[in-house]
């Protein structure tokens, strides 16, 4: 083990959201030139360590963390990016941070342009010197050659494919002086198979030169490739450090997902000969960070669809496209009839609701009493809760069956409030929750979507709200499509799960397969399984 | 193919495509000779190009068309209200004008900018009602403190003692520094000082752009965050922008009215963020995008509307009105155009995004 000198020791660091606990005493070293794979599912607190690792923004004005940080040697504690900048930490992040009208090169050189001098600078500051393009594209085509990419130092950020603009964002990092520790988030996901492959030649020719890195994936074949050790997170924990030449994809997985399972799926009521009651072919969504390709699927009437994988694969952009939040296109056949796309009325009309993953943007009137919140949609939508003057000519609104509905959903959903003029956004996150489902309950829908029902809410909460929908589907029969990043909540939730990964489907499973099944399908790893058993 | 391309071609440039149109029918209709028109554009040519040019700088921020450059031209009249108060003639009175400016232009810039942090994305708006609060603070300024607290003197006050008259007559600089260089060509005379003062400005903008200031200012244009994430001082950025757009439009301001002759103390300057801005737009110019181009483009299409409309209604249905009628009308309506196109472009850029997905599915199967 004592080959290379030690580059980075994270000792005993926890970190806690208002007594929300993500990290719990987590240790781990990174040696020089080491390529360290760290997996785990959503909110397994991966980006969380990270963010602490670089110093940002996050971590700081929600009170900092405990444990210590030892690179080089030397203690530290960052307060901002930059000062983990200047101690040679280089941080990728998913989402690109690039200027597109800027070119590759302005962008590896951004705010360190280099400069020639001029005189007005002496009067009114440095920032009147002139940029210097020379020696900035030479600076620039040193970091691309490092990286060894074929990458123009021309090229504009917008006119790139994804794989040209990863590699930007790499060649940014490694433009800097006396880079030690690079953080890469996920920087395969956007890639091609090929664009991938080369990137992960040029990690490994990287580490050779001495940079040691994070790789953050949830493909787990790429671990395999190119890494020296693994770390898999869950829950705030590491459970398990593995050698990469002592272990293999099935293990690996395991330690992933594989918490204790309790209650499984009681209803494995799998009635294939149950009538199609959705068809959805070639659908495509474009719902940025979440884009959906060519999805076909297909619901039977009266059961719980679970539609899961991990973020940013295209899930949440099923039900967005769906219900016209967001451009989609393809075919969706809802009953027999062909649903027009990309108007939310008309699918509201024709008898599909949708529970949106964004609570207090999209699913409630913040500042609006609950009785408005449960009714809105309704009277909008199919003229309910309205009484009717001069053949319809005039609509008021029907405050004693409001309030009626609003009443009763309260008392069925255990609603916690003071009386039903209470304003929304006055509720705990729960109970929010419960009144979005009661605002789809009050349409009564023949087709019901719920996206991230369960997201930011306690777990009391959470069994609340899983319980309502799968009351509402055995009494009212309606079908309902379930969309969740919480694989454990879809299995005791849903008859069969789809997983997506990239946009499309990757393979829909009964829910009492075990979660290992699923997180191979999650980690598109499907046929890494029977190489790692051999 | 080809076809698309004209038809982006003509969507991207409608606004100019509209105003040549315009124009065209407006020459044959007034009756002008070409020397009048040449004449006359060259007048307005250098009396306006400056301030227009003001409009840049924030607009390379990502601000937006600044309203708020009538904050610099208060600055600039109230430097022309001292010269004439104190006699400097010519030259030298036109550049103390501009050094009496030049502070107070920067001390409004300041406050304009940093009220502008404070309503991002909403800056044209925000500056456009800037300039009317900061028009009150300048009336209270020249009409009530002018005369008794600020000492003037002259016959420039009203006969209550106290307060500047409606105008002012700018004789002591009435076209000094157009006629400083005479030239006429084929009976068209050409302001050439004007115009080598205009194209040093043009160079000081191409400089600018090249300097690490002007680097910043796009780098924020495109997405405050990640010029933030950087290291670039995000808000910095964008108050000197507005700052040097401010002192650049009292510089204009003064070499306008040295062509006018006369300062209309209360109402030159009221106007002249709209008709600017407006000019810009007339040339091609988006509320993001603008360059020097779309300066001398507009400022030519703009008023040669303004100046033959009048003759051509009035030739037309014997009505002079229509021009005046015109110049409020085309001004605030090619305002909100440029607004409408601007936004329909970004939704057609959003859709194009869509049908590539489509596109990119169609080709996997």
């Amino acid at each position: 083990m004592n080959k290379a000198p030690m580059l980075l020791q994270a000792r005993g660091i926890k970190k806690d959201f208002f007594g929300n606990v993500v990290l719990k005493d987590i240790n781990f070293t990174l040696e020089k030139g080491q390529i360290m794979g760290l997996v785990g599912e959503n909110g397994a607190g991966k980006s969380t360590l990270m963010k602490i690792l670089f110093g940002m923004k996050d971590i700081t004005e929600t009170g900092g963390y405990q444990g210590d940080i030892i690179l080089d040697g030397e203690k530290v504690h960052f307060e901002t990016p930059f000062d983990a900048l200047a101690a040679g930490i280089g941080m990728v992040h998913q989402e690109f941070s690039l200027l597109p009208d800027f070119s590759s090169t302005e962008n590896i050189q951004l705010n360190r342009e280099s400069v020639n001098y001029n005189v007005t600078s002496e009067i009114f500051g440095e920032r009147l010197n002139t940029l210097n393009k020379k020696e900035m594209r030479k600076k620039a085509v040193e970091a691309i050659n490092k990286l060894g990419v074929d990458l123009s130092p021309e090229m504009v950020v917008s006119e790139m494919p994804v794989g040209h603009k990863q590699f930007t964002e790499i060649s940014r990092e490694l433009s800097r002086e006396k880079m030690k520790l690079l953080i890469l988030d996920e920087p395969t996901a956007v890639l091609t198979e090929k664009e991938a492959e080369t990137l992960l030649k040029t990690m490994r020719k990287l580490a050779d030169s001495g940079i040691s890195i994070i790789f953050i994936t949830h493909r787990l074949g790429e671990i395999m490739e190119v890494c020296d050790k693994i770390l898999v997170m869950r829950d705030g924990c590491i459970i398990s450090e593995l050698e990469k030449d002592k272990t293999n994809v099935r293990e690996i997985t395991k330690a992933m997902v594989g918490r204790e399972v309790k209650g499984i799926s009681e209803n494995k009521r799998e009635n294939s000969d149950a009538p199609e009651i959705m068809n959805i072919s070639h659908l495509w969504v474009n719902m940025p960070g979440e884009i959906v390709r060519d999805v076909n699927l297909s619901v039977k009437k009266g059961e719980i669809l679970g539609i899961g994988g991990l973020a940013g694969q295209g899930k949440l952009g099923i039900p967005n496209g769906i219900m016209g939040l967001y451009q989609a296109g393809g075919k969706v056949i809802f009953d027999g009839k062909e649903i027009q796309l990309n108007d939310a009325k008309l699918c509201l009309k024709e008898g599909l609701a949708f529970v949106s993953e964004d609570r207090r943007g999209v699913g409630l009137l913040l500042d609006e009493s609950l009785e408005w919140n449960v009714s809105f949609t309704a009277m909008q939508a199919q003229d309910k809760y309205l009484k009717k003057y001069f053949n319809g000519l005039i609509k008021w609104r029907d405050q004693k069956a409001i309030e009626e509905v609003t009443q009763k959903y309260i008392d069925e959903l255990q609603i916690k409030c003071t009386s039903s003029k209470q304003k929304a956004k006055e509720l705990s996150g729960g109970n929010q929750q419960k009144i979005c489902l009661a605002k789809a309950f009050a349409l009564e829908p023949r087709l019901l979507m719920v996206s991230e029902p369960t997201r930011g809410i306690d777990v009391g909460a959470k069994a609340l709200v899983l319980e309502a929908l799968k009351k509402y589907n055995q009494e009212a029969g309606t079908t309902i499509i379930m969309v969740s990043s919480e694989l454990e909540e879809l299995r005791t939730t849903c008859d069969r799960i789809a997983i997506i990964t990239d946009g499309k489907v990757a393979g829909i499973l009964p829910a009492h397969t075990s979660s290992e099944e699923f997180g191979y399908l999650m980690v598109g790893a499907k046929d890494m399984v029977k190489e790692g058993e051999k | 193919m080809k076809k698309t391309n004209i038809k982006s071609f003509v969507l991207d440039n409608l606004v100019p495509i509209i105003f040549i149109v315009i124009g065209i029918f407006g020459i044959m209709f007034s009756g002008f000779s070409a020397t009048a028109i040449a004449n006359e554009m060259m007048t307005r040519l250098a009396r306006n190009s400056f301030l227009v040019i003001s409009l840049l700088i924030p607009i390379m921020a990502g601000m937006g068309l600044n309203f708020g450059m009538t904050l610099g031209a208060m600055a600039g009249q109230i430097g022309l209200i001292f010269i004439t108060e104190w006699g400097i003639v010519g030259i030298p009175g036109m550049i103390l004008a501009a050094i009496i400016s030049t502070p107070i232009s920067i001390f409004l810039g300041y406050i304009c900018g940093k009220i502008l942090n404070m309503a991002k994305g909403r800056e044209m708006v925000t500056s456009y009602i800037i300039g009317f609060f900061i028009n009150g603070v300048y009336q209270l300024i020249v009409l009530f403190l002018m005369g008794v607290i600020i000492p003037i003197k002259s016959d420039i006050l009203l006969p209550r003692g106290y307060g500047i008259r409606n105008t002012v007559n700018l004789i002591g600089i009435r076209k000094c520094l157009d006629n400083l260089i005479p030239l006429k060509i084929a009976g068209v005379s050409i302001p050439l000082a004007t115009f080598l003062v205009i194209a040093l400005l043009c160079l000081f903008i191409i400089w600018f752009r090249k300097t690490k200031l002007g680097q910043d200012m796009r780098a924020v244009s495109q997405d405050m965050e990640v010029a933030r994430d950087s290291g670039i001082k995000v808000e910095e950025t964008r108050i000197l922008s507005i700052i040097i757009s401010t002192v650049l439009a009292g510089y204009g301001m003064i070499i306008y009215l040295q062509n006018m002759g006369t300062l209309n103390t209360y109402n030159s300057h009221n106007q002249i963020g709209m008709f600017s801005a407006a000019a810009l737009l007339v040339g091609g110019a988006s509320v993001s995008k603008a360059n020097i181009r779309n300066v001398f483009l507009g400022v030519i299409l703009f008023h040669l509307m303004f100046y033959v409309s009048p003759y051509a209604g009035k030739n037309l249905i014997g009505e002079a009105q229509l021009g005046e009628y015109f110049r409020v009308f085309v001004s605030y309506g090619v305002i909100t155009l440029s607004l409408v196109l601007y936004e329909l472009k970004k939704k057609r850029d959003k859709l194009e995004r869509g049908k590539k997905l489509a596109l990119m599915q169609e080709e996997d199967k």
